[in-house]
């Protein structure tokens, strides 16, 4: 079978901070790695998070946070996914995050967080190795 | 796919999104077992009314496909909508962000967004486009709005999987002549002139008007001219008449149009072929000493790829004798 098929990620800034040349960033990176990225832009809430994540049928979600809100908004999204029976789609987490956070994203089943000086290639890394797995 | 075609169906038409988006993933990829999925909705599909969006880049086609769902849900109607946007040609990547000007209706239970890359020249968008038409239609949209990319010859592929052709042009990129040159002129069903707020409009209403009088729509019928603002909202009434006219006339005639099946099969034929003919030259001997002779100077790739052709259809004679055969 000729390969066709594209790894789809979602791109996503929840909540109500306004610089999104992070999330931009990111997303033109990823796309120049090959991926097909969908970017939804500023202030989504969870729910448009979610609904646009199962409609596109991305496999990845990259959440863009600033607001240091990024606990419950992270939680929100993946509880939103839980519940539509989404708990496979693998949840990323970027922005200005504190270390001390870091673990508690991850106890709450955020996959991965890159914070600021994170490269691009490291992010498609962690994507590629999630594929593999599936 | 863990799950029966039959169940998928059954799950995506009582309303669940994860099973239609998952089964248009499969087709879109064409995972093993896409055409049983396709041959299964086919029968299903048929009633929706499908509208081309087309229009340059920058003209409005988000905003105003936006708008016109969120009108159609209003009515009582389900919307699903596709909206493609290109695929690099170098990385094969591709950033979808049409959603950006969709806000207003993602939320909404009766709409369907669904971003798609046009993954190609080759990839056979067109063929694509008009199986996720089909599975949206059979999942129970009234009616599917197709956004095009804005760009090339994709708009007049894209198109032809629609029932009717929405053409938006804007006053301020040159005069009107640039705006629909062949082709994208005669497809067109109907001609908004978007950002009305925008000085020049009516210069390019009347413009487009007069060269309307010189000749008509492929399908000999004038097509209609509207002038709208999604900022003040102008003209949305006479565009929503006209495409509720539009939405009356596939129900009255609901089904395939002979020359769009015709159309059809031969898309599918042509892709098939491209990509057994692609396959079974990957890691081709023959293939690779043409190269080789070409390359030392001693042939030419006219001669090569006749002679390749040649051998490649005695091998495969059952294919012209109707044999099946599904990658």
């Amino acid at each position: 079978m000729e390969q066709e098929s594209r790894v789809r990620i979602l791109i996503a800034k929840p909540g109500l901070d306004g610089h999104e040349r992070g999330a931009r960033v990111v997303a033109f990176g990823l796309r120049d790695e090959g991926f097909e990225v969908i970017y939804t832009g500023l202030r989504q809430t969870p729910e448009q998070i979610v609904r646009s994540a199962i409609q596109e049928d991305v496999s990845v979600i990259g959440l863009s946070i600033l607001s240091g809100a990024h606990i419950s908004l992270s939680r929100k999204v993946l509880d939103g996914l839980r519940e539509n029976n989404a708990g496979d789609i693998m949840v990323l987490v970027g922005g200005i995050i504190p270390d001390k956070d870091i673990e508690a994203l991850k106890g709450i089943g955020v996959a991965e967080v890159f914070t600021s000086g994170s490269r691009i290639k490291d992010i498609a890394g962690v994507i590629r190795q999630h594929m593999k797995s599936q | 796919m863990g799950r029966s075609i039959k169940d998928m169906i059954a799950d995506m038409r009582s309303g669940d999104q994860r099973s239609l988006a998952r089964m248009i993933t499969a087709v879109e990829n064409r995972t093993q077992g896409w055409v049983d999925i396709m041959k299964a909705v086919y029968p299903l599909a048929g009633s929706a009314c499908v509208m081309g969006i087309t229009g340059s880049p920058g003209a409005g086609k988000s905003t105003l496909t936006n708008r016109i769902a969120k009108d159609l849900v209003e009515a009582g109607m389900k919307v699903g909508i596709i909206a493609v946007d290109p695929s690099s040609p170098f990385t094969g990547g591709a950033l979808l962000g049409d959603r950006l000007r969709m806000r207003d209706i993602c939320t909404l239970d009766h709409v369907f967004i669904r971003s798609m890359a046009t993954r190609g020249v080759l990839g056979g968008l067109c063929q694509a486009a008009r199986d996720v038409t089909r599975i949206l239609d059979a999942s129970g949209k009234d009616v599917v709005l197709i956004e095009t990319v804005g760009v090339g010859q994709d708009e007049i592929e894209v198109v032809r999987a629609s029932d009717f052709v929405v053409l938006v042009t804007f006053p301020g990129q040159g005069d009107g002549i640039q705006v629909i040159k062949a082709g994208t002129m005669e497809i067109a069903d109907l001609f908004v002139v978007n950002k009305a707020d925008r000085d020049g409009a009516d210069e390019l209403l009347s413009e487009i008007c007069a060269m309307l009088e010189l000749s008509c729509s492929v399908r000999g019928e004038i097509p209609g001219v509207v002038k709208t603002s999604c900022i003040t909202s102008e003209g949305i009434d006479d565009l929503m008449k006209l495409i509720y006219g539009f939405v009356a006339r596939k129900r009255k005639e609901p089904g395939p149009a002979g020359e769009h099946v015709r159309e059809e099969i031969l898309d599918l034929m042509e892709r098939e072929i491209f990509r057994t003919v692609r396959k079974s030259f990957l890691n081709n001997d023959a293939l690779a000493r043409g190269i080789d002779r070409i390359v030392k100077g001693k042939t030419d790739p006219y001669s090569v790829s006749f002679e390749l052709i040649q051998a490649f259809l005695m091998q495969d004679e059952d294919i012209s004798r109707g044999g099946t055969r599904h990658g």
